[in-house]
């Protein structure tokens, strides 16, 4: 079979229910509900560190989580300090908060603050915990650190209730390595499809205390907050992919084992 | 502006897909394009959020007097300028400095946390269960959970102890931590088909609601 006709079906699948949506039941995971139940249970006032460690190529699965868990935030007058490690990020990241943050009422400076970007990963990450300042000096827009509000209380992790890093690649396991056994910063984090299988062992020992798990996960949270978006709706649409694929799977084999036993 | 913006994201996306079909120029245009821009902005960022601050400030405040407290960053500057010294052949042995700084530091930081992160937290989650098992407050499914992970830990570490040959009981114990290894690694591929098809599905929809919808 002519492998082109496996990409029209996989477009087709897309296409038809993009067009015509189907709400098929979607279950919520016990390591999103526990990152939600971390969020929920801070107090107002309290502040969350959220690390953009994602560029254009993961912008589908972590962008709907994002935007969920910064609506939960702001809902609950819950600081953010945003930040990232990766230099694709800090024009994406700070598009996406100024955009929740208008949708939701939250203003920069008080209820948010993005810090846009610095290089060195771990060593950003181990400077934070002695001094936030001696890192980012100034926000993503040049403001000083010192001069914005929210910031006036917070020096490093003791005044940080969790960091919550949206990731692509590998910056979960520094923010676990530096973080959370050097400073005890509690770890949660949102991650794509590709690396959610090595973030369960740390799942299991406590030392991340939720999880977000790819378009699936970010469906569960916006779930959760209750304010069904792109998440859900993609997570349908994802489900017919899975299910041509699975079917295609088992016409493959069947089309194997007929042309064998043909040769035999 | 925004419109235009939408037109050359659609146009490029489909210059993209068009690989599907077979190679052709407007594949090659728009990925030399992708990964020009993107090394592009990479270094743009890494310069203005990490080597003006970083560096030239201070070295600049340094140099003219400005702030006495920068003179003490004019050491890893100068640590690290000595990477260009590779740039020379007369030179090139001045690189294992910086070099050696870089391996003792990150060494020195890396050990005692990758120890306590990776290996004894690690161990503690996988025995701990068996704390509650002993104190009798496991469910019948928590212990046949802790016994599994055990059973799959020994095996799959098993196969990787190459110190003794995998003959008797030791073959039957790494095929056992094969057939672990292949469910993790059947987990990864399905989590990842799903990442995939969720980066189409944002494409396709940008391509039917933003682009389309500029037209209709």
């Amino acid at each position: 079979m002519d492998r082109r006709i496996v990409f029209i079906l996989v477009a087709l699948a897309v296409i038809i229910p993009m067009l015509f949506p189907v709400n098929l039941p979607v279950s919520v995971s016990e390591p999103s509900q526990k990152l939600y139940d971390y969020i929920d249970t801070l107090p107002p006032e309290s502040t969350i560190m959220l690390a953009f460690d994602y560029g254009p190529a993961s912008l589908a699965e972590l962008n709907p989580m994002a935007r969920a868990v910064l609506k939960q935030c702001f809902n609950k007058k819950v600081r953010v300090i945003g930040l990232t490690l990766i230099p694709d990020a800090p024009t994406l990241a700070n598009t996406l908060i100024e955009e929740v943050a208008k949708e939701n009422g939250a203003v920069a400076g008080e209820d948010y603050v993005f810090l846009g970007y610095r290089p060195g990963g771990n060593l950003v990450i181990l400077g934070m915990g002695t001094s936030i300042a001696s890192v980012f000096e100034n926000d993503y827009n040049g403001k000083v650190l010192a001069e914005i509000p929210m910031m006036e209380n917070i020096t490093n992790y003791d005044q940080i209730s969790l960091l919550l890093d949206l990731a692509s690649g590998s910056s979960t396991e520094t923010w676990i390595l530096y973080a959370n056994a050097q400073y005890n910063l509690r770890i949660a984090a949102g991650v794509t499809g590709v690396i959610i299988s090595q973030m369960y062992p740390y799942l299991q020992t406590g030392q991340l205390v939720g999880l977000i798990s790819g378009i699936s996960g970010a469906a569960e949270y916006e779930l959760l907050i209750d304010t069904p978006a792109k998440g859900v709706q993609w997570i349908n649409i994802e489900s017919f992919v899975h299910l041509l694929i699975v079917g295609l799977v088992i016409l493959g084999n069947i089309a194997f084992f007929i042309r064998n036993r043909h040769e035999e | 502006m925004e419109i235009f913006g939408i037109w050359v994201a659609a146009f490029l996306t489909l210059c993209i897909y068009s690989f599907l079909y077979r190679d052709n120029p407007f594949y090659r245009f728009a990925e030399h394009l992708f990964v020009g821009i993107s090394v592009g902005y990479g270094i743009v960022i890494s310069i203005h959020q990490g080597f003006i601050p970083f560096a030239w400030e201070p070295f600049y405040a340094a140099v003219t007097g400005k702030s006495l407290q920068g003179l003490i960053k004019l050491i890893p500057i100068g640590i690290g300028l000595l990477f260009f010294a590779r740039l020379s052949p007369q030179h090139t042995w001045l690189i294992r400095y910086p070099i050696a700084v870089l391996i003792g530091f990150g060494a020195g930081i890396a050990i005692p946390t990758v120890l306590r992160a990776n290996i004894f937290e690690q161990t503690r989650g996988t025995v701990e269960p068996f704390a509650a098992i002993h104190a009798g407050t496991l469910s019948g499914w928590g212990i046949f959970e802790a016994v599994l992970m055990v059973v799959g830990v020994i095996c799959t570490l098993t196969y990787f102890f190459f110190s003794v040959e995998h003959r008797g009981p030791i073959k039957w114990l790494s095929k056992v931590g094969i057939a672990f290894l292949m469910i993790g690694f059947g987990s990864a591929f399905g989590n990842t088909v799903m990442g995939r098809v969720a980066l189409l599905i944002q494409r396709v929809d940008f391509l039917l609601n933003d682009w389309l919808g500029t037209i209709f």
